[in-house]
């Protein structure tokens, strides 16, 4: 049990790649926290699943681009386990749109949630983690922040946003044994990926040498790791776990 | 108890030094070893334990005991 002891605050955890963290997080031995904003049967059932893997797990409603809510959200998680260690900054959105077509609340909502939200849940729990003199910090980026998207300058900007702060954080905390890398998933089987239209999808699936969407799960595994013993001398480092789309 | 004996605890907890190396007129940075996040959490330790808000350009140039207690002081009697 990698995690074992641990406890894991992860947000937007109630489906997709979020989810799979928690449940792999979980399988690993961590407790969990399950950050969601809109749908509460879904962090129901993740928060089912979590304990029916012999672990505990609260559910812990904010919208991350919230500040007032991200500190309730952390004093909540705080005052349930009394320590953090790993946080997953995980929750994001889209808002596709090509630049000429987009307007600006498309910009804002996916800045606020994708690149803010992870500054403002980041700034909170390493306060908690700088005392305890250790923790792991996962953000979620996406191989569109490396490689850029067509009809995607809103989520490909945050996503990017995300590498720089997180190598920001990296360097700022590793004092405090406090390790902070980004995850760059390519295309992934989740809801998000769901709404594409076929022809995109066939497009995409095109140019990954591995030919085929992944699992969450596939995610998951990688997070884990980066929140293990395994992974004890890496910090600001991104992670593409794409299937060989971007090398 | 003081505002100079309150700081001096904070201080002794945050970085890990003996009471005795703590004086009114010691340096966090020359005299107690702390680096630039060693500062920035003493700062918020001040700031929750005298329910305050030390606006960054006074923390700055808070760089001793003696600043410190001067400014909670001077904040707390106005």
């Amino acid at each position: 049990m990698h995690l074992a002891g641990k406890v894991a605050l992860i947000t937007g955890a109630s489906r997709g790649i979020g989810q799979a963290v928690a449940l792999e997080m979980a399988r690993a031995g961590a407790d969990i926290a399950v950050n969601y904003s809109g749908s509460e049967a879904a962090a129901q059932a993740t928060v089912d699943q979590v304990k029916a893997l012999g672990r505990k797990a609260i559910m812990v409603k904010a919208n991350v681009a919230d500040a007032d809510e991200v500190a309730a959200m952390v004093e909540a998680v705080q005052a349930e386990f009394g320590h953090i260690d790993i946080l997953v900054n995980n929750a994001g959105i889209t808002r596709d749109t090509l630049l000429m077509r987009m307007k600006d609340s498309d910009w804002d909502d996916v800045i606020n949630i994708n690149l803010k939200g992870v500054y403002l849940v980041t700034k909170a729990v390493s306060k908690l983690m700088m005392k305890q003199r250790s923790g792991r910090i996962i953000n979620m980026s996406s191989v569109v922040g490396v490689t850029g998207n067509a009809g995607q300058a809103n989520y490909s900007a945050s996503k990017a946003g995300v590498i720089g702060f997180t190598k920001t954080c990296a360097k700022e905390l590793a004092s405090r044994g406090i390790l902070v890398n980004a995850i760059a998933p390519g295309f992934i089987h989740t809801d998000m990926t769901d709404v594409l239209p076929e022809k995109v999808k066939e497009a995409t699936l095109a140019a990954i040498p591995l030919h085929r969407m992944a699992e969450p799960k596939e995610v998951a595994s990688v997070a884990v790791f980066l929140a293990s013993e395994y992974a004890s001398y890496i910090t600001g480092q991104v992670l593409n776990v794409d299937g060989g789309m971007v090398m | 108890m003081t505002t100079f004996d309150k700081v001096k605890a904070i201080v002794v907890e945050q970085l890990g030094v003996d009471e005795s190396e703590v004086t009114i007129d010691s340096t966090f940075i020359d005299d107690l070893g702390a680096d630039s996040l060693d500062i920035v959490e003493l700062i918020m330790a001040f700031e929750e334990e005298f329910n305050v808000e030390i606006p960054d350009d006074v923390a700055e140039k808070i760089k001793t005991v003696k600043d410190t207690v001067e400014y909670i002081d001077s904040i707390k009697e106005a």
